[in-house]
């Protein structure tokens, strides 16, 4: 019998992991399927390429499904996330420049984010009354985690990001490039293109994603709703797969040899050295300080793989926040069930892996590793607090909404 | 003829872009321009106000290029993306072809139903000619590997050019392979014994 065919998308990332572990490490064969991986150059591709059909799944934005769920994107296509690539995962990164003016502000070198972004708004008041330019801070999509991450980090910190910044887009493989030029001052991207510039000692992380909002979501697996509905069983075959190597993945004891297939030339192209550093949570916010922080980046464990619509609806609140989207009842109904928890638990039933039996979580209710009881076993779930010590609470979306807009 | 429209071709092949903009021309389009460079867009954006932008799908910038086109939607003329939503047939073989394209709000689909057609053909043309080019390109090297291999026996065995080359021939023949794969091995074979 032949292995059936579904062709795979993703962008050349850290969290691209686990779906081209699936293939590369026969979890997909495994499972009767063979994916035929795409490398895309930007996520309009991957957007496009998902919505006519041309790929079946993709590694994708957390957010992308819900922008094409609410008009957002050029073509109409329902799109859903069955499945979560991982936590965590990305970096602020700084030039050297500012972030010397942070360092003299008092910014300390832990990546604390509140300290840290305060320090931040000392460099961006300062610059004010020089009458320098904004600080240009890039990202690789409006509706991207990355963006959310950054913009709930300075808004926190007392900067306006549409006033007192500007954010600007640069796509992952040239923001390094664009750190060195100085056509950005920053930026906040999945790894490993910050610890890229700080290998390249233009740049210096300052903080990461999972300092800002621990274990908070990133990429998930997308793919459209009319492929799901048709294709169910290769769809179930298919989450089981990428969950068994999101397991595999995250055993260090199989880090040397992802690090290595990530690293060649038609995956990553980046040395797999630093691949492996990133991927062991051996952070080099400067060149040649290593920094532990073992859940840098977590591919399965804390559900990592679970699609939580508290997720999807935290991207909502935040899409509302910044004006991409307005808030309405039918928005956040057709942003929740982007989301698709249902099918994950229906495919995974019975493999003796757990998950979650709720669909949703408070976003901050769990200050460290708590064990939960879960279907097929026992589950640690979070930390999963935001830096500010403020909660999102789905049941109470509309005044986590009113609450941000002041 | 309507008023002219505004044309911009993104594209860092600059081969493919002038024949593009070569076609552009020729159906009658003046108002033409080629930018290969994502920072020349930023600044020139405003300059071109461009009706149509034509960009390569390989071209990492079109996350960049698309942010452009959000932030100007609340100074200018919005641009939206493709020729018409309810064209999924005309967008399939856009991507197909491997370009995109964005057009000013409300611009009459009939005008911009030829430009993007043109561009897809053209498109489609373009990696045509690429593929023929590899090929000719793996040929000729094929050629080369013959003509060495043929040396080698010509003065290994004292055969003749035709024999040597016959000899190649029978041989690929007997084991089912190309000629060009048992060139190589010949090639190989004399590196590794050679003196």
């Amino acid at each position: 019998m032949g292995l059936t065919q579904i062709s795979a998308g993703y962008v050349p990332l850290l969290d691209s992991a686990v779906l081209l572990a699936t293939e590369e490490f026969g979890f997909a064969e495994s499972e009767g399927l063979h994916l035929n991986l795409v490398r895309e150059t930007s996520w309009a591709n991957i957007r496009d390429r998902v919505a006519i059909g041309h790929l079946d799944v993709a590694h994708m934005l957390g957010p992308m499904p819900l922008s094409a769920n609410l008009g957002l994107t050029p073509l109409d296509a329902a799109v859903i996330a069955p499945m979560a690539l991982g936590l965590g995962g990305a970096a602020m990164t700084m030039s050297n420049a500012v972030w010397a003016k942070m360092a003299e502000a008092g910014a300390p070198e832990d990546g604390a984010p509140g300290p840290v972004g305060a320090a931040l708004r000392k460099v961006v008041e300062d610059r004010v009354r020089t009458g320098e330019p904004r600080l240009r801070l890039a990202v690789v999509h409006p509706e991207s985690a990355h963006n959310y991450a950054l913009r709930y980090w300075l808004a926190a910190s007392g900067i306006n990001p549409d006033q007192d910044v500007d954010i600007v887009i640069v796509p992952p493989p040239l923001q390094a490039d664009a750190l060195a030029a100085k056509r950005t001052d920053g930026f906040c991207v999945g790894e490993p293109f910050g610890s890229v510039a700080v290998a390249r000692g233009i740049g210096r992380i300052v903080t990461t994603k999972g300092q800002i909002w621990q274990m908070s979501p990133d990429k998930v697996l997308g793919t459209r709703l009319q492929w799901a509905e048709r294709f169910p069983e290769q769809l179930a075959a298919l989450l089981r797969a990428a969950t068994r190597a999101a397991r595999w993945c995250e055993d260090p004891a199989n880090h040397a040899a992802l690090s290595a297939m990530l690293a060649r030339e038609d995956r990553l192209g980046i040395d797999a050295d630093l691949i492996l550093r990133t991927l062991s949570g051996r952070l080099q916010f400067e060149a040649g300080v290593e920094k532990s922080m073992p859940d840098f980046f977590v591919p399965y464990s804390r559900a990592a793989n679970f699609p939580w619509v508290s997720h999807a609806l935290w991207f909502y609140s935040q899409m509302v926040r910044w004006g991409q989207a307005a808030h309405t009842q039918e928005n956040a109904q057709k942003a929740a069930s982007s989301y698709r928890p249902d099918l994950y638990r229906a495919a995974l039933s019975g493999m003796g892996m757990p998950v979650p039996g709720a669909s949703s979580k408070i976003e901050g209710a769990l200050t460290e590793p708590t064990q939960v009881g879960a279907l097929g076993g026992r589950l640690t779930l979070g930390p999963d607090g935001f830096f500010d010590g403020t909660d999102f609470d789905p049941d109470k979306l509309d005044a986590y909404i009113a609450a941000q807009a002041k | 003829m309507a008023e002219s429209l505004s044309i911009l071709v993104i594209d860092d092949n600059a081969i493919r872009a002038s024949i593009i903009e070569a076609g552009l021309r020729e159906a009658g389009h003046t108002s033409v321009r080629v930018i290969t460079d994502i920072e020349d867009v930023a600044r020139r954006i405003g300059e071109i106000a461009p009706d149509v932008v034509i960009i390569d799908l390989e071209n990492p910038n079109r996350d960049v290029l698309e942010h452009f086109f959000a932030l100007s939607r609340t100074i200018k003329r919005p641009i939206a993306m493709f020729v018409d939503k309810s064209d999924p047939a005309e967008i399939e073989a856009a991507v197909d072809a491997g370009v995109s394209a964005y057009v000013v709000d409300g611009l009459r689909k009939d005008r911009i139903k030829p430009i993007l057609d043109m561009a897809i053909v053209r498109f489609r043309a373009f990696s045509r000619l690429q593929g023929e080019l590899e090929a000719a390109r793996s040929e000729l090297q094929g050629r080369k590997v013959i003509d060495k291999a043929k040396g080698i026996l010509m003065s290994s065995r004292g055969l003749s050019e035709d024999a040597a080359y016959t000899l190649l021939r029978t041989t690929a023949m007997n084991q089912n392979r190309k000629i060009v794969e048992i060139a190589q091995a010949v090639v190989t074979a004399a590196e590794l014994l050679g003196p």
